[in-house]
């Protein structure tokens, strides 16, 4: 198959009863291993890897931060990507999968600012420092805020997907600009991203690398949020598209008798 | 377009037109500052910039909900939609209008409000210099945030909570260069950073602004 | 310039409302638009006037050549009458507001706020606003509402003036104003239930 069929290939689950089928299908396949990542890699983290010489065990609370960290910023680039989907193809599942996804979204940012914040407690001895780090994840989360209000406050859904579209590219640049204002306002206490460097991987990085023990259970951990994730909004745009069927069929029966 | 322009600036100065609002609201704030953290000259001083910020920022945030809604309820929009005039430039008008009878006004009045809070004699300069650059900004990004929920009936709050976040940038840079400047440190970079969001936001924004407008207008 | 729909559907609120409506509207011909309430009169007109999508069909002729006027007439209560007709006269690139003026009898309220007038008298400032546009092909919706037989025939005398300068215009309305105009009926446009089963077909 060409990529360009097999480009138009992965079009036909714009359709919204290909998806449900299909994902009906995918879904247990995601739960189950979702599940079985997630167990494995917190009790391999929390019960198999020694404590750190520094932190002592606060470490382990890795596992649930630094995944739940890139779910959130990976949903809202998912957001934008199925968001520029609706505006360009008008698609009604991509905008109803940006929908769905945003409450998970909102609830990994607040995993990972209630984990740093209990992190940080012990190691920074405050609940909260405006660090730019945890600071971006709190504007990050007003951004969640606002898309979700927005789509809660008007009635038609296509205009709701239309607005909460462009708010999306629009938010996205003043997120990134935010992350460089705050950049700027303060350097911080935290550690750099401390997963996605090379050296982290590979260990030749002394100061703030993640090392190769503890390393596997959180790559193991990430796998599993990752398919979480994906399990959590495939299940939601279901609900989003099934709510929106029943909609339209009772717009239908009032319209025709 | 000058024909809009003018309309809008009469419209404000008239009665019920809300000229002046925003500008009682920036006393008002700066006046209960005070009240609330102490009368230290000390703390006042060191304070004084950024709330003069913030509470520029809420006095431009007070007048959005009008910019576009009156023209949405009494039809206009749909006229001017109609007209031989591009969105683009009615939403960028609005914006300069709203400029010009809020933003503009705050920047003068910071000043006479940075004695109340013993802003440091050098800080001056620098307040009004980052208030002039960065409240057109603040103007542009509100008539998107108008743009959005122009059709919706209780729209205020949310179009706060739309429009914040997005100041967030604005306000950081801005405050930064008054802090600098009331303390005497170099303001070149946030000067510059802050001219850029606004000269950025001047260009760009007005087209989704535009669409929204569109959307909305169905 | 002619105004030719071919074809249209179009749909209000994500519900498709009329399908199937072809018609021309040549310069010098009115046309009055009729059909029970809620059939989709005010859409059309915002369709046709570019403010909304149709689902379907071609719309052509209409680009920059239409003069809408919806059921608010866009009026600001602290303009005077002569303030808020020049706004619309130099939005719409023309200067001369005087024949307006007369045609609707308003130079003798030209300095009045058009908030302290009444609602007939607002109603003629909002259809003044039609003849300052300057544009071929004019959209009315309802535009009598309000409007005592005196000014239904200074109305009625300025579409038959329009239409003379090789004009055109499409009206909604109920009432007879004694044109030489035929009638589109769109009673009979309303779309038959789609079937459920098409690409999106979850949805509509």
């Amino acid at each position: 198959m060409s990529i360009a069929a097999k480009a138009n290939a992965l079009w036909k689950y714009a359709n919204p009863r290909k998806f449900l089928a299909t994902s009906e299908r995918v879904l247990p396949f995601f739960w189950l291993t979702s599940a079985s990542c997630l167990v494995a890699g917190l009790v391999w983290g929390f019960f198999f890897t020694p404590d750190d010489y520094k932190q002592g065990s606060t470490v382990k609370i890795i596992y649930l931060h630094v995944p739940a960290a890139l779910m959130a910023i990976n949903c809202w680039l998912m957001m934008l990507a199925t968001s520029l989907v609706w505006l360009v193809r008008r698609h009604h599942v991509s905008a109803l999968a940006a929908r769905a996804a945003a409450p998970v979204g909102i609830v990994m940012t607040l995993i990972a600012l209630a984990t740093g914040a209990i992190w940080g407690q012990p190691m920074w001895g405050t609940w909260w420092a405006w660090d730019p780090r945890l600071t971006s994840f709190l504007i990050l989360f007003l951004f969640y805020l606002g898309y979700v209000a927005l789509w809660e406050a008007i009635e038609d859904p296509d205009t709701a997907a239309d607005l909460t579209s462009v708010l999306c590219l629009v938010g996205s640049v003043f997120a990134i600009l935010s992350r460089y204002a705050v950049n700027f306002w303060n350097q911080g206490l935290h550690q750099g991203a401390s997963v996605m460097r090379a050296g982290a991987v590979t260990g030749t990085d002394t100061e703030e690398k993640v090392s190769n023990i503890y390393f596997y259970p959180l790559l193991l951990c990430i796998v599993g949020f990752v398919l979480l994730f994906i399990a959590l909004v495939l299940y939601r745009t279901g609900t989003e598209i099934r709510a929106r069927r029943i909609k339209a069929l009772l717009t239908r029966e009032r319209v025709n008798g | 377009m000058i024909a809009l322009l003018l309309r809008d600036l009469k419209l404000a100065f008239r009665a019920g037109g809300g000229f002046g609002l925003g500008l009682a609201f920036f006393l008002i704030v700066t006046v209960l500052v005070p009240f609330s953290v102490g009368p230290q000259a000390a703390l006042l001083s060191t304070i004084a910039p950024g709330i003069l910020w913030l509470g520029a920022l809420l006095a431009c945030l007070l007048s959005l909900d009008r910019l576009l809604a009156l023209d949405w309820e009494d039809g206009s929009l749909d006229l001017l939609a109609t007209a031989p005039l591009p969105l683009e430039a009615v939403v960028t008008i609005k914006a300069l209008a709203h400029w010009l009878t809020t933003g503009l006004p705050l920047v003068l009045a910071a000043p006479v409000l940075g004695v109340l809070l013993n802003l440091p004699a050098p800080g001056f300069l620098w307040l009004v210099l980052s208030l002039l650059v960065g409240t057109p900004a603040m103007s542009v990004i509100g008539t998107f945030g108008a743009a959005l929920t122009v059709g919706l009936k209780r729209g205020g709050l949310l179009l706060s909570l739309l429009v914040l976040p997005l100041y967030i940038p604005t306000l950081i840079f801005g405050a930064e260069v008054a802090r600098r400047g009331a303390t005497g440190i170099e303001t070149q970079t946030p000067l510059l950073m802050l001219a850029g969001i606004t000269a950025a936001t001047i260009a760009l924004l007005p087209f989704a602004s535009a669409a929204v407008l569109r959307i909305n207008l169905r | 310039m002619t105004l030719v729909v071919t074809d249209l559907a179009i749909a209000r609120g994500g519900v498709p409302v009329l399908e199937g409506l072809s018609f021309r509207l040549e310069p010098g011909q009115a046309l009055i638009l009729r059909g029970p309430n809620g059939i989709g009169k005010t859409t059309l007109l915002r369709t046709l006037a570019g403010l909304q999508p149709p689902l379907a069909g071609g719309i052509d002729g209409a680009e920059d050549q239409i003069a809408y006027a919806s059921h608010s007439d866009g009026l600001k209560p602290t303009l005077t009458v002569v303030e808020n007709l020049s706004f619309w006269a130099s939005v719409f690139g023309t200067h001369d507001i005087q024949p307006a003026l007369d045609a609707f009898a308003l130079t003798d309220l030209s300095d009045r706020y058009a908030g302290n007038l009444s609602a007939g008298q607002k109603r003629r400032l909002g259809l003044a606003r039609m003849l300052v546009t300057d544009r071929p092909i004019w959209m009315l919706d309802e535009p009598t509402v309000s409007l005592d037989n005196t000014a239904v025939q200074m109305f009625a005398d300025a579409v038959r003036a329009h239409l003379g300068q090789g004009g055109s215009a499409l009206i909604a309305t109920h009432i007879d104003l004694g044109l030489d105009a035929e009638v589109l009926d769109v009673g009979a446009n309303k779309p038959k239930p789609s079937p459920i089963d098409g690409f999106d077909g979850g949805f509509l």
